[in-house]
């Protein structure tokens, strides 16, 4: 029972990928109606069974293996496609199947009347079944498969509107970024192998102490460098922003809530092997923290609504990162939790406002949208509030948490950076907000008549989401306080091992509030810097640019480092490629004039090879002779001859040298 | 090492091998001396190709899986002065070749139902028998009987080549073809006749019989020293790496694949016939030099990994583009067969059958698309997806399937040449792995130009998307990419066995610790137990059990 139903978590979407895409290809036999139907039904029949799995995880948090059958094997190898179920996995199961349910959902209505209606919830439910084995796998090559599975959903759906260029170039990007960090990844999982013998996590993890610190360290790298990839981390993060040319759906789901928190995933799964070597854990914790405050400063001067989440959404990865980096796992989940909500609640909401405009995403041409779509105006106001850190919502919870847990591991510097970058959002997620539904309306005309609110199809998993963003945070807290909730009880025997016993606010009575308060006091003052910036007095920002046009100008082109990127790798791959190109080619010139000087020969001495090999040949093979002649014959391409000479100078060879060796063998 | 077999007559009760292999020859014959009309001409070569698939699939149905045994053996003796011999049968390393080659050519002939006209009887007929001439060479377990279908072979490739190429430089890129195999050729025949001499100079040292032979099977129970070995390893090397083509001697195949006609790139891309020759006879035959060498080869592997990858990143010519993408993935195959553990074999060989699929794919898929577009250069199309949609979905699934994306059959094999890669040595595998990035960089750039972006502005023909059989041939790749993908299994137990036999071979050399011949009892090598002239499927008796394969000692 449990097995059976387990397995059709990810099978349900399946089902449903095989039934849309056949009706594509078939030629849509059926209607959008029967296509959203089975796009979100299937989520939703997994999302049940998943509530199945986690109440029966609940009583017994030991881990669980299903294996559905032997994939590939041989030698000392073998790799069965099976799952673990474990409370780390039930937790990542219910988000993947829970959030992407109400995105299922919304999409229905969002990208109703689209041309690829059915092509699109096909890619959606490819991409459930994906994330799903990633979650779910018992191994590194299950995990693997869902991996690069989520990435190339991912491709599918950024280049959804395949007829722009932009967003051509995008889904490229997108998958050969990620595919560096997959060849880390590769080598990470050969490293296990080798060491381990076996791919799967629990006789790896089992075994994992009795790992070398070199080994160890390396591991944990590879494992990074796939990490840093799909969690679009730096130095690999130039992707993410780019992907935003995908529907709005899509970002919400893939590239917020979703498919770029796999790394950290990867990571608290693996933190068997990152607590035996502290080097690699700080390594974690640096990216982290740099990505936090990098990206944030680059979301403080975009225009796009949607890039600006897409920076955020990065920078609030760091944040993961850095909880991974300083040994607080059960924090760096708690924080995906609660970013998929107030994420996809604002891309969602973003969503809802490109809609009402008419596919407008430039927030220089909103304004005033408060009173026009207010319903969508709430719930961005409380996804902006959750995360910016507003008290007692979710982000304020996990956000604090994460903090608190890099001060008390003394890791001030993180703590420095995860501030400064916890400011900055604060910042410019006010700022969107201020821009996009305050102030003057500076909507196009035309434009301005057709705002509308979304239908209830959008609406419904925006007050679901606002919901959670608002109160998701309790199960971080109750019923045991602070660390202490539901939610860290129930991961606990996961991420114990290490770091459970040691995080915590355990640095002193005074000191948890202490930093609470700080925590608080950065977010509200990121949130009246831009009040002040953005609604008192609106005309400053441009004189603030103008004065600061370097760091303007570095910001807006986002640290040049797309274009460096283009010089570093790009291009001079390409220059490689050209100038290879032209060596062979003259690498064939060469053997064009090596085989014309053969050719001349056999030309020259065609005569006397007639004479006496081709025919002493042919008589030799008796009946050949009398089918070639006629084929030969036959095709009269006039110079027969010539190439008859060619093709039996292979028989002619093996005839004298079976004739040596006759001879030989007479003179022995 | 002593490889036991089982005769085709016990086995199955016919000689199927040689079914497989002279029926599409016979089918040729027929089709010349007895059809006129062009219909009938088409239709009884598909159904010869049919019929021959489904023998290969009765090949594999009734192979016995998870053994190290050839399998429906068939001897007979042809040139005994010399120990030539007429010897057919198969093992896990060669069974999956015959069906791929038969499948193939039912797809060829589909293809080419109604796209080839011209000379059509010939035509068909070159087909029939370049199948025949390569189940042949899968087949043959006698050196000069390999030979013999492995020359054979260029005649029909030639004039597919030279005769039906859409190319303006076909007869050049037919002659360079033939010529770039021939001289490999002799030099790997020179290679074959030295092992048949040390071979004679052991069985004349230990007084056996016969004093020669060209057979697999008895050269793989003579030691031969390592000096000789590494002169035979260079002789069969040029011999095969001329054909698969490995770098760098390569340049043949991109002109033949651009200049020649689609079905001959299929063929000539999707079997991978000079890869095979090193699997089946060069590292069980010379395990030591394998093993001396194999920096060698894993480099030249990775070289040609790079090489291809670098240059098929900046192509426009999507035939092109191809050949060069299967000259990197043929130094996939290449470093995971010199890796020389079990999943570098087995990854190797894996991935020669999946190219078969992938590889041949992708050209069906070109052809489609020249055939609409007139051309393989992105400068005649663009923004493709909008008005071929199907034909871009296939694009897109073969192609990564072709660059090894999970869950397709690409990646299997490519996963498990890069471990075995790196359980040689990490760097094989660190360098092996930028081919997986390049991969993913030129084919997706390549199809970023081609499908997405708007269509290309002015006045164009519509196109129609996949006819019917078009739709078939793609319909039935990518059905085997997945099933490869997901459940490999059954192909798994098939190789699993030889590959397993062929380590240990390496492990053990031929000179080591493996059986010292002249020590060996004085005694006939073990022929024609059975009454009907075919070896007995049990072990002879006067070998010692401990030389004996684990399963069989008593």
């Amino acid at each position: 029972m449990f097995d059976l139903i387990v397995i059709l978590i990810p099978l349900f979407p399946l089902l449903a990928v095989l039934a849309n895409g056949l009706n594509v290809m078939l030629g849509h036999r059926y209607s959008h109606e029967i296509a959203h139907r089975l796009g979100w039904g299937s989520v939703l029949l997994s999302f049940l069974c998943v509530l199945w799995v986690f109440g029966q995880t609940l009583g017994h948090p030991e881990p669980r293996t299903v294996i559905a059958y032997r994939w590939f094997f041989g030698g000392d190898l073998a790799v069965n496609l099976g799952f673990l179920i474990d409370p780390l996995t039930c937790v990542m199961m219910l988000v993947v199947t829970g959030v992407g349910l109400l995105i299922h959902v919304y999409s229905v209505g969002y990208m109703h009347g689209e041309e690829g209606f059915t092509r699109f919830f096909a890619y959606m439910n490819l991409f459930m079944v994906s994330m799903l084995l990633l979650v779910m796998g018992n191994n590194y090559a299950v995990l693997f498969i869902g991996w690069e599975g989520v990435g190339l959903c991912s491709y599918l759906l950024i280049g959804y509107y395949y007829d722009r260029v932009s967003a051509a170039k995008a889904a490229t990007k997108a998958f050969v970024v990620n595919r560096i960090g997959d060849a880390g990844f590769l080598i990470a999982i050969f490293l296990v192998f080798a060491h381990f013998g076996t791919l799967d996590y629990t006789e790896v993890f089992a075994k994992a102490d009795k790992l070398d610190s070199t080994t160890a360290f390396a591991i944990a790298v590879c494992l990074l460098i796939g990490a840093v990839g799909k969690s679009a981390q730096l130095p690999l993060y130039t992707w993410l922003p780019d992907a935003m040319e995908g529907p709005t759906p899509v970002s919400a789901l893939i590239h917020a809530a979703t498919m770029v928190t796999a790394g950290v995933y990867m990571v608290v799964r693996n933190h068997a092997i990152y607590d035996l070597t502290p080097n690699a854990l700080l390594l974690v914790g640096v990216i982290g923290g740099a990505t936090a405050l990098f990206a944030a400063t680059i979301g403080l001067v975009q225009t796009d609504i949607k890039r600006v989440l897409a920076y955020s959404t990065v920078s609030q990865l760091g944040f993961m990162f850095l909880a991974c980096g300083v040994g607080a796992y059960a924090a760096a989940i708690f924080h995906l939790v609660t970013h998929a909500f107030f994420k996809a609640l604002l891309f969602l909401s973003a969503g809802s406002v490109i809609h009402a405009l008419a596919g407008e995403q430039d927030i220089r041409k909103m304004g005033g949208l408060w009173n026009k779509v207010p319903a969508t105006h709430w719930v961005f106001l409380i996804g902006t509030a959750a995360i910016a850190g507003f008290p007692f919502l979710s982000g304020w919870w996990s956000k604090d948490e994460i903090l608190g847990d890099a001060f008390t591991h003394r890791r001030y510097v993180l703590w420095a950076l995860g501030a400064a970058a916890a400011f900055c959002t604060a910042f410019y997620m006010s700022r969107l907000l201020y821009v996009t539904f305050y102030g003057q309306s500076r909507v196009d005309h035309e434009v301005a008549h057709h705002i509308h609110e979304p239908s209830w199809w959008m609406r419904g998993p925006l007050l679901v989401l606002a919901a959670l963003s608002a109160l998701g945070g309790l199960i971080g807290v109750i019923p045991g306080g602070l660390e202490h909730g539901a939610f860290h009880q129930f991961l606990g025997p996961v991420v114990s091992a290490a770091a459970a016993g040691a995080s915590g606010h355990q640095g002193g009575l005074l000191l948890p509030f202490i930093l609470m308060a700080v925590t608080t006091g950065i977010g509200l003052a990121g949130w009246f810097t831009a009040h002040y910036f953005y609604y008192v007095k609106p005309e400053q920002p441009d004189l603030l640019a103008n004065r600061l046009k370097g760091a303007y100008a570095l910001l807006w082109n986002k640290y040049w480092v797309d274009e460096l990127y283009d010089r570093l790798a790009v291009e001079p791959s390409k220059g490689a490629g050209r100038l290879l190109d032209r060596m062979d080619t003259v690498v064939v010139d060469r053997a064009v004039v090596a085989v014309e000087q053969v050719t001349d020969l056999n030309a020259a001495g065609s005569t006397w090879f007639e004479k006496y090999v081709i025919y002493g040949v042919i008589n030799v093979t008796g009946y050949a002779n009398h089918i070639g002649a006629r084929i030969l014959r036959q095709l009269q391409t006039g110079l027969v001859h010539h190439y008859a000479a060619i093709l039996v100078t292979g028989l002619a060879v093996l005839v004298n040298l079976i004739v040596l060796i006759l001879w030989w063998r007479g003179a022995l | 090492m002593i490889l036991n077999e089982i005769a085709a007559d016990q086995q199955i009760g016919f000689p199927i091998l040689t079914v497989l292999t002279f029926l599409p020859l016979a089918g040729a014959v027929l089709i010349w001396l007895f059809q006129k009309d062009e219909d009938l001409i088409r239709k009884s070569a598909m159904a010869v190709a049919v019929l021959e698939f489904f023998v290969s699939v009765l090949l594999m149905w009734t192979f016995t899986p998870n053994s190290a045994q050839i399998q429906f053996a068939e001897r007979t003796s042809w040139i005994p002065a010399i120990g030539v011999g007429y010897h057919l049968g198969v093992d896990g390393i060669s069974v999956l070749f015959i069906p791929l080659t038969a499948f193939l050519t039912v797809l060829i002939m589909v293809y080419s139902w109604d796209t080839e006209r011209v000379l059509l009887k010939p035509y068909l007929m070159s087909l029939l028998g370049l199948e025949g001439t390569m189940v042949g060479v899968f087949a043959s377990l006698d050196l000069i009987l390999f030979f013999v279908f492995w020359e054979l072979m260029l005649l029909p490739s030639y004039f597919l080549i030279k005769l039906w190429g859409p190319g303006p430089q076909r007869q050049y890129a037919a002659l360079k073809y033939v010529l770039y195999t021939l001289s490999g050729s002799v030099l790997m025949l020179v290679g074959m006749v030295l092992l048949n001499l040390n071979f004679h100079e052991a069985a004349v040292a230990s007084r056996t019989e016969p004093l020669y032979s060209f057979d697999f099977l008895d050269l793989l129970t003579v030691p031969v020293p390592p000096k000789k070995q590494a002169l035979i390893f260079f002789l069969m090397f040029f011999g095969f790496a001329f054909k698969a083509p490995i770098f760098p001697f390569h340049t043949w195949l991109p002109t033949a694949l651009v200049e020649g006609p689609i079905v001959m790139s299929v063929v000539l891309a999707g079997v991978k016939l000079g890869t095979f020759g090193f699997i089946r006879f060069v590292i069980p035959l010379l395990p030591e030099a394998s093993v001396r060498w194999l920096w060698l080869m894993a480099g030249l592997g990775l070289v040609g990994i790079l090489y291809g990858a670098f240059i098929a990143l900046v192509q426009s010519d999507l035939r092109r583009l191809l050949a060069y993408a299967s000259i990197c993935h043929l130094g996939f195959v290449l470093l995971g067969l010199f890796a020389l553990n079990f999943q570098g074999l087995q990854g190797g060989l894996l991935q020669m059958i999946n190219l078969g699929f992938t590889t041949s794919g992708l050209f069906f898929l070109t052809g489609f698309l020249v055939s609409r577009t007139g051309s393989a250069d992105l400068s005649a199309y663009r923004g493709l997806a909008r008005h071929l949609p199907l034909l871009a979905t296939f694009m897109l699934f073969l192609g990564l399937a072709f660059i090894g994306l999970p869950g397709t059959n690409g990646f299997v094999s490519e996963f498990l040449i890069l471990l075995g890669a790196f359980r040689a040595h990490w760097a094989l595998a660190a360098v092996g792995v930028l081919g997986v990035i390049l991969g993913a960089a030129y084919f997706l750039w390549y199809y970023e130009r081609a499908f997405f972006g708007p269509a290309a502005p002015g006045p164009q023909k519509p196109l129609h998307d996949l006819y019917p059989r078009e739709w078939g041939i793609a319909v039935a790749l990518s059905v085997m990419v997945l099933w490869i993908g997901l459940y490999p299994a059954p192909f798994l137990d098939m190789i699993n066995g030889s590959v397993q036999k062929l380590v240990e071979r390496v492990e053990q050399g031929s000179v080591g610790k493996a059986v010292n011949h002249t020590r060996l009892p004085k005694a006939k090598r073990p022929v024609a137990t059975g009454s009907n002239g075919y070896p007995d499927a049990s072990p002879p008796l006067n070998v010692p059990a401990e030389l004996l394969p684990m399963g069989q000692r008593p």
